[in-house]
């Protein structure tokens, strides 16, 4: 049985600790420049559940998820320390292959960002340069699995050599979670990836992201509460760049032990 | 000098009094609107009507007085002191002009000495004349100026207006004086053509553009065949040069844009752009002094015994230089163009810098890059004294690089020093050619800025 370490403020029984976790989080500070952006937190997550992140604009939410894939090193003079493991394995080390962790850890932004190329080639992008197919017949298998998974196949089977940007906003966002999932990761971050797409567009991505649970462990940074309650089993709360609360969706929403999650909830600020 | 002192003195006068009038309109502490401008502009707009006329009469006086002047001093001579032509006639007015002044010490032709005296009485006159109708109607002008000011007088709009048509002004010059040389060059090229039929001159392989100044001279038949000066532009403008300025220009704007730490970008993009500064002179004698034995002996070493000490390679490899910052500057644009969330999401789907840049950012930037392009092979094609001094002047088609090669530049230069007379179709043969290179550059451009301008509405 492996006991997950949850915040010290968190009561063990809120979270079935039965689970092995797929990432794990301890004590993680950010800093830009001199800045802190986030303030030690501890945090776990799993293939079996979506986990939401939720908190007002500017809470750290985003920052903290760029950590899970470095995403971090990007921006200069961002500086993370703590440690985060991946199947048991630090993944902070400057000795860590950023583009091995990559291809392990996916990311879909908050603006859909295909690249400036054909449909097929913005989902042949990750296998080719991680060589994962062997000839041509192997690459178009996978881009097609990635674009069935993702609920896009049978919408640009037929135009598979148009430009990526010639899709709307809904199905290019789709089009990235499937050049994500093109390389098999084993968790796929997501950051706000409804906040520039209209109602009906959201609504498939979250149906999406429901096919897609079980299959790879899902975090996803929303600033939509509603959007955090319909799509997550596990909802973490931050605020100010630290964690104020971490557990099951349903009892965040309904039960949560934190006042200013509770605030926060019930539309006090944010 | 001094008429100007004067008129510009009481211009500021006329400021201050429509200033003073004008706040005299309203009592102090009124309220906003009681009188429609503000006091400035009052003042503003007496100073305007008060100086425009009265400057333009200077103007006027300083730009002709001076041919008005000598065409009267001349008819006032008695006929036997005239100079004959009107060659004579401007050698004799500049001893004049010099005697009066006090540049001469002695008259070398006498009958200057006579003209001197009727000059300078002429030139005062004409100054203070002048003078005088520029006070006359600085006055006037001030005067009406002031009569209309009023609590309901629109200074302020007239005052505007008035901005408008000197910025509306200054933006036409450049714009008239490129038709002017367009005229000009069309022209030109027209009489070009009566003598020398258009289709030899863009088809013919011979340029040899000496003709015959007597009947009888030998080897002066005259060949104005431009195609060979085409080539030598394009070879060296074109090909070499951009074979050069390409790839380095691309990878230094990469590595500016994408490797580079912020602070070693602020350094090293200034330095490159320094480049863009050196006089193209002094890119033309390192081009021959420097590059071009080099090469000759690279070409010997190679074993073309004929290697020409100015050659095509030579000047391409030093103008590919100059055109480096060019290249490198709009394609930095262009790749700082690529949003920030595409070179992200390449990353994040493990990609390394480098496949980044190869397979994203700059297909993505192409367009912009392909537009910088163009428009540095239109400045390659028009650039002059690298050419000059490097490349040679033996027209010929030859796709040696260390052949010398003659350009269209080249050759206006080669046509255009020295004596000429302009009704001979070697010297007119050098508006044909600036012509062409003209239209040429002129497309080019206009077909760059359109692919960049479409590129960067893409992104935005």
């Amino acid at each position: 049985m492996n006991a997950i370490n949850f915040p010290a403020n968190q009561p063990p029984d809120r979270i079935s600790a039965s689970i092995v976790p797929k990432m794990t989080a301890r004590n993680i500070d950010v800093f830009y420049g001199a800045k802190q952006a986030i303030r030690n937190v501890s945090i776990d997550f799993s293939r079996e559940h979506v986990t939401a992140f939720i908190g007002p604009s500017g809470c750290g939410k985003s920052t903290i998820l760029r950590c899970f894939n470095r995403m971090n090193d990007t921006i200069e003079g961002a500086r993370v320390t703590g440690e985060i493991r991946l199947d048991g394995v630090d993944i902070t080390s400057p000795a860590l292959d950023v583009v091995q962790l990559r291809a392990r850890v996916g990311m879909v932004f908050q603006k859909p960002n295909p690249f400036p190329k054909s449909i097929y080639e913005n989902i042949a992008y990750g296998p080719r340069i991680h060589g994962l197919a062997a000839s041509r017949a192997d690459l178009d298998g996978v881009v097609e699995s990635a674009l069935r998974r993702a609920g896009l196949w049978d919408e640009v089977k037929d135009r598979l050599k148009d430009s990526g940007t010639t899709l709307s906003g809904g199905q290019q966002q789709r089009l990235c979670i499937a050049r994500a999932i093109a390389v098999d990761p084993e968790v796929i971050l997501m950051d706000e990836p409804c906040s520039a797409l209209d109602p009906v567009a959201t609504a498939k991505i979250e149906e999406l992201i429901d096919d897609l649970r079980g299959r790879y462990a899902i975090v996803i940074v929303t600033h939509n509460m509603q959007q955090a309650a319909r799509v997550s089993q596990r909802t973490a709360f931050f605020h100010n760049g630290a964690m104020v609360e971490y557990g099951e969706t349903s009892m965040i929403f309904t039960n949560p032990v934190q006042a200013r999650t509770k605030d926060y909830i019930t539309g006090r600020y944010g | 000098m001094l008429a100007l002192a004067v008129i510009l003195l009481l211009g500021g006068l006329a400021f201050l009094i429509g200033r003073w009038r004008g706040a005299a309109l309203a009592p102090a502490g009124g309220r906003i609107g009681a009188v429609h401008s503000r006091p400035v502009y009052h003042g503003a707009y007496v100073a305007l009507l008060a100086l425009a006329p009265a400057l333009l009469v200077l103007a006027a006086w300083g730009l002709f007085g001076g041919a008005v002047i000598d065409e009267r001093v001349l008819s006032a001579l008695p006929t036997d002191a005239r100079p004959l032509t009107p060659l004579d006639s401007g050698a004799f007015m500049n001893e004049v002009h010099g005697l009066a002044n006090g540049d001469f010490a002695a008259a070398f032709n006498p009958d200057t000495a006579r003209a001197v005296p009727i000059y300078q009485q002429m030139r005062r006159e004409g100054d203070l004349a002048t003078l005088l109708l520029a006070v006359a109607l600085l006055l006037a002008g001030g005067l009406w100026a002031i009569s209309q000011l009023k609590p309901a007088f629109r200074a302020r709009n007239r005052v505007e207006a008035a901005v408008w048509l000197a910025l509306l002004l200054a933006s036409i010059v450049a714009i008239l004086t490129t038709f002017g040389i367009l005229l000009s060059l069309v022209f030109e090229s027209l009489r070009f053509f009566e003598l020398v039929p258009l289709s030899d001159f863009l088809f013919g392989l011979k340029w040899s553009p000496q003709t015959a100044l007597r009947a009888d001279q030998v080897g002066a038949s005259g060949a104005f065949g431009a195609l060979p000066l085409f080539w030598g532009t394009i070879f060296i403008g074109a090909i070499i040069a951009m074979l050069v300025a390409i790839p380095l220009g691309l990878m230094a704007a990469i590595y500016l844009t994408q490797y580079a730490r912020p602070r070693v970008r602020r350094v090293l993009k200034p330095v490159l752009e320094l480049l863009a500064g050196i006089p193209t002179v002094v890119y033309g004698f390192f081009a021959a002094l420097t590059v071009a034995p080099a090469v000759r002996q690279l070409g010997v070493a190679l074993g073309y015994a004929d290697a020409s000490a100015e050659s095509a390679l030579a000047a391409g490899l030093v103008m590919g230089v100059m055109i480096i910052p060019f290249v490198s500057s709009m394609a930095d644009d262009a790749l700082m163009a690529v949003p920030d969330a595409v070179r992200d999401g390449s990353y994040a789907m493990g990609a390394t810098r480098s496949e980044t840049v190869r397979m994203v950012l700059v297909p993505a930037a192409l367009p912009g890059i392909v537009g910088g392009v163009l428009l540095a092979i239109s400045r390659a094609i028009g650039e002059t004294m690298i050419v000059v001094m490097a490349a040679g002047m033996a027209a010929r088609l030859t796709l040696n690089p260390f052949d010398s090669v003659t350009t269209v530049t080249t050759q206006i230069v080669a046509l255009l020093t020295g004596d000429q007379e302009f009704d001979s179709a070697k010297t007119l043969s050098a508006f044909a050619l600036g012509l062409v290179l003209f239209v040429i550059t002129f497309l080019l451009n206009i077909y760059a800025l359109r692919v960049v301008k479409t590129y960067r509405e893409a992104y935005e």
